[in-house]
């Protein structure tokens, strides 16, 4: 295959366009179908019985009488998923986060499951397996858990990427360094320095469809899933592996997805489903309760971040440093990590260094949530820029400005950046009205920046053209944020058709080749280069289709505007032919036209946002309600408008639950306290403001469109931007999210006494 | 489990009475079918009393109004003339969960249901209701202060319901209100909230004066002490930091995953306050 994924600057026709989405109608209708719609006939009801405690040996697990209830079909517990990971050790984290093995290490750790012919059996299946623990000492605060004293949870972890092994096991488990100059000198040179400490809470990616799934293991040793996910071909990957199945016997179809963000890369429950199904060879429905959801999915991690930033009078930055310690849940991540490299993105600096820690806890299995890690990192630089601008007597955006990375800029993670969207977004924010608009007392405003990596990875495409002219297009990247309309979008520029003519699915596992899951905002970016390219490999068998009824050579053929053309004045008398004459005659030309495309998208370009935010203050109560935002933000190339911005607003709304009120609060028992959405916070609609957009569009160079992710980036500034609102509104800087009411109203009445 | 849809009140008393198993009330469902589903009880018996005569009416009378035990709390917003006479019981019955919620939902189920953060008790506590009991040996009014002892607990003896809940008819210059304090805007629980009933003289002197806080106690706190300093006085700006005073005092809150304890004393303070000064301004003071 020859394809050129360079930008090529043409004129889009569908592309940019808002036609409605594909997928609308069923949705508002309620036809749609997500994980926990699909029924098979006999298929059983799956529960699973999870740990009370946060810590604890389990000694044994007796399922004896729950086997002998009537209607109970399987009991399953560790033993059933016997170990087959061979040393991977992130896969037997994954298998014995399914289902623990030989200790409970959180609330709501999985122990034991069972199968059985309705809701009620099972419940009651649950009562009666008798799990032996013994309790051991926890720990679920990422700093107390970094202390030498803390509760080990895994003996056998000593913290990498020391100069030195160290002696001693550690709930520490690795240490990562970016950066480059030298910050001494950095600082040295500094006439102003701002240093502060930082911690944000756990949160949920809080999507609103619990994780769902029918698992069917047949006979013949094939098996079916049927499951909401961001992924189906990495979820068959790792169900394959786990159960000891050859990955092409297991086919895994994806529903429609109600949220994932982040949270629904990973497999909890679907192991857990094949295993009872095998066992009691019948299918077997397992769908998460919200309590399960909250305890036993993947919330992102907890943190504790340092942050030092100097700048000399003139407002350029001479050198700054953090330090960031990422809670993991009890298996090793790399989450810090991409705290670390984050933290600085946005700025143009010759003395950077971060450093991350990978920090144990007796919590969930810390899983991505929507730009992972990076929302916190910016909460802590981007707090520190405001106040060193303040310092300095600069205003907030032309400081940041004045430091922006630019093209050609060496990143603080290591490589120089092309064509970036940093500067334009604030110079945009510089001149919008709502940086203007006056406010009233007790109101503040805040601002601040954003960066995610983005990424591209394996992608895999099918385009069918049917007899009578309209286009199947088969993705293997689960549409999580509209990716059919896109695509569908990007397949009628491409072949000169209307987006009318063009329907997009999510193929199964077994229809197409791998693809990665939909995550790093890389699901219309990858899958509309592969689709482009499936596009112009049809394009070419659609001319030679027109070649050979004109009896003229290909190269004579062009294709425009939906037609293929006899180029040159001797074929003067030939009409066009529309794809749609070429596809009614194609059983006689040559059969189906078809056009594939395997590739492996790279160059996701990086984005950037800049997010502006008013908020009013309760001086006597410490409410905070958010009462106008603004969200500035690079696409590269917007491919469907209405769709990015509704991305931006929803990662501005979710960055506003997650800096005013969200977080997993335990109890000193280690147990999780608030495992639903009563008194886990996520915005309801009346909370938000209208969130206003503005796309900007910065081509990335290495997509044929400029299309760079968007998904991401905009819920890294809000945290930040927030945060900054509320101290320039009450005068107190918080450095601690959620600024729920309890935690401003302390910091304010500190501030009264002094 | 059985479920049952007695048509009247005396039958549903007998069913209560006699039953041998956990045996639940059934009105709108909102607390019941949540605690069900969430497999904190499983009533053997289920109870429904919607299709009891009465039950779902709001009747005026001469001494007042007689809110039936199954009237939803979205009814009651829909009364002009009780809406008129007890604005804060209302508004406090509007904020109960969502609006689907509120279609649902009841007030004497609030009651009952007897949580420490229900919306409309503080609310029906500062305006002096009256349930009326149906009960084995008869029946009986109380006022509504009693029927909560601690959370989830009530001193409704077996086989009892409360059938209707009872608001005087309101005098001159009379005025109520209720605030809570939530995190989010709706569809949340009072991590603190207060309710303030005041009748006035003709020159704006409070004359009766009720102050109850919800969320700061194992059952609302009806604060006569808040209520003392009240009367007498046109609200002006002392006795109300006279009153947050008072009723920061009293509260004896628990430090949760809804707040601590210094901040629901600090916000019931300024909550009483802020429904003093709208009960005042309701009851036409200046």
């Amino acid at each position: 295959m020859n394809f050129d994924p360079r930008f090529s600057g043409r004129k889009f026709s569908s592309v940019g366009t808002r036609p409605i989405r594909p997928d609308g109608v069923d949705k508002v209708t309620g036809r749609a179908r997500y994980g926990a719609d699909f029924n098979m006939a006999g298929q059983l009801v799956g529960r699973v019985l999870r740990s009370p405690h946060a810590h604890a040996v389990i000694k044994s697990v007796d399922t004896s009488k729950a086997e002998k209830l009537a209607g109970v079909k399987a009991v399953i517990t560790a033993k059933d998923l016997p170990d087959l990971t061979d040393g991977d050790t992130a896969m037997y984290d994954i298998l014995d986060n399914s289902m623990a093995r030989k200790k409970a290490l959180y609330d709501g750790h999985a122990v034991a499951a069972v199968a059985a012919i309705d809701a009620r059996t099972a419940r009651q299946a649950l009562k009666l397996i008798e799990v032996d623990y013994e309790v051991l000492p926890h720990v679920t605060d990422v700093d107390e858990a970094a202390q030498h004293h803390a509760p080990l949870i895994d003996d056998t972890i000593y913290t990498e990427g020391l100069e030195e092994k160290p002696a001693k096991p550690s709930n520490v488990t690795k240490r990562t360094q970016f950066g480059h100059g030298d910050v001494h000198s950095g600082f040295a040179k500094a006439d102003f320095i701002v240093e502060r400490s930082f911690k944000t809470e756990q949160t949920h990616q809080g999507y609103i469809e619990p994780h769902a799934c029918v698992a069917s293991v047949n006979a013949d040793g094939t098996a079916d899933l049927w499951v909401c996910t961001q992924g189906h071909f990495v979820y068959r990957q790792h169900c394959a592996q786990l159960l000891g199945m050859e990955a092409s016997k297991l086919r895994v179809t994806s529903s429609e997805i109600g949220g994932g963000f982040g949270g629904k890369t990973h497999v909890w429950a679907e192991p857990v489903a094949l295993a009872l199904s095998r066992k009691a060879g019948r299918p077997v429905k397992l769908v998460m309760t919200r309590d399960e959801v909250f305890r036993a999915s993947g919330p992102t991690s907890a943190t504790s971040i340092d942050v030092k930033i100097g700048a000399r009078k003139d407002g350029t930055i001479t050198a700054a440093e953090a330090t960031l310690r990422y809670s993991c849940g009890p298996y090793a991540g790399s989450w810090a990590e991409i705290g670390a490299m984050t933290a600085f993105a946005c700025y143009k600096l010759e003395n950077v260094k971060t450093v991350g820690y990978e920090v144990l806890v007796n919590r969930p299995k810390t899983a991505a949530y929507r730009a992972p890690s990076a929302p916190m990192a910016a909460f802590a630089v981007e707090s520190v820029v405001d106040e060193l601008a303040k310092e300095l007597g600069m205003d907030a955006v032309d400081f940041r400005i004045r430091n922006a990375a630019q093209e050609g800029t060496r990143s603080s993670y290591g490589p120089v950046y092309g064509p970036i969207g940093i500067g334009p977004t604030l110079e945009a924010v510089k001149n919008h009205p709502h940086m203007k608009a006056p406010l009233k007392a007790n109101q503040g405003r805040g601002m601040a920046c954003g960066f995610w990596f983005n990424f591209g990875g394996q992608t895999c495409t099918d385009l069918n053209i049917g007899m009578d002219g309209s286009v199947s297009l088969a993705v293997g990247t689960v549409d999580v944020g509209g990716s059919r309309a896109s695509l569908s979008l990007v397949a009628a520029e491409e072949l000169g058709i209307d987006y009318s003519q063009v329907k997009a699915i999510v193929a199964d596992t077994s229809s197409l080749g791998y693809n990665d899951m939909t995550d790093g905002s890389r699901g219309t970016f990858s899958s509309s280069m592969a689709t482009i390219s499936a596009a112009r490999n049809a394009i070419l068998i659609l001319r030679e289709r027109a070649a050979q009824t004109w009896d003229i050579p290909v190269d004579d053929v062009v294709w425009e505007k939906g037609h293929a053309i006899a180029k040159g004045e001797k074929y003067g008398n030939l009409s066009p032919l529309s794809l749609k004459d070429i596809a009614a005659a194609s059983g006689k030309t040559g059969g189906p036209i078809a056009g594939h495309s395997e590739l492996v998208a790279d160059g996701a370009g990086v984005s950037f946002a800049t997010h502006i935010c008013d908020v009013a203050v309760d001086p006597e109560t410490g409410s905070t309600r958010v009462i106008r935002y603004t969200v500035v933000q690079d696409a590269g190339k917007a491919v469907h408008p209405t769709y990015v911005e509704g991305q931006y607003q929803g990662g501005a709304a979710q960055g506003i639950g997650w800096a005013l009120n969200e977080e997993y609060i335990y109890g000193k028992d280690g147990r999780l306290q608030n495992a639903g959405f009563l008194d886990y916070r996520i915005p309801v609609c009346s909370d938000l403001p209208m969130i206003d957009t503005q796309i900007l569009e910065i081509p990335n160079p290495n997509h044929p469109y400029g299309v760079r992710g968007v998904g991401e980036t905009s819920i890294v500034p809000p945290l930040a931007a927030i945060a900054n609102a509320v101290s320039n509104a009450v005068g107190v800087r918080m450095t601690h999210i959620p600024m729920s009411p309890p935690r401003i109203l302390a910091a304010l009445e500190a501030e009264r006494e002094g | 489990m059985r479920y049952i849809r007695p048509l009247s009140i005396e039958d549903a008393v007998g069913e209560l009475a006699k039953a041998v198993g956990p045996a639940a009330i059934l009105a709108g469902g909102s607390d019941l079918l949540v605690r069900m589903k969430g497999g904190f009880i499983e009533p053997e018996l289920i109870v429904d009393i919607k299709a009891i005569g009465g039950l779902s009416d709001i009747t005026e009378t001469a001494d007042g109004f007689r809110i039936g035990a199954a009237v939803p709390c979205a009814v009651l917003g829909e009364n002009k003339a009780l809406r008129q006479a007890w604005p804060g019981v209302v508004e406090a019955a509007n904020l109960i969960g969502s609006k689907q919620v509120q279609g649902r939902c009841t007030i004497t189920g609030n009651l009952c249901n007897a949580s420490p953060a229900a919306d409309s008790v503080p609310a029906l506590v500062a305006a002096g209701a009256r349930a009326i009991v149906a009960g084995p040996s008869g029946k009986r009014t109380i006022a509504v202060e009693t029927v909560p002892t601690a959370p989830g607990r009530t001193s409704l003896a077996k086989g009892e319901i409360i059938e209707a809940i009872l608001l005087d008819k309101r005098p001159d210059h009379a005025g109520d209100a209720y605030l809570r304090f939530i995190p989010r805007t709706e569809m949340d629980i009072a991590v603190v909230s207060a309710g303030v009933n005041l009748t006035l003289d003709d020159h704006g002197v409070v004359k009766t004066a009720r102050v109850a806080i919800g969320a700061a106690a194992p059952t609302v706190l009806l604060v006569e002490e808040a209520a003392q300093v009240l009367i007498g006085s046109k609200l002006d700006e002392e006795t109300l930091e006279r009153l947050a005073k008072i009723c920061a005092g009293e509260c004896r809150p628990i430090d949760d995953k809804r707040g601590t304890i210094e901040f629901r004393r600090k916000v019931a303070g300024v909550l009483a306050s802020r429904a003093a000064a709208t009960a005042y301004k309701r009851a036409g003071g200046k």
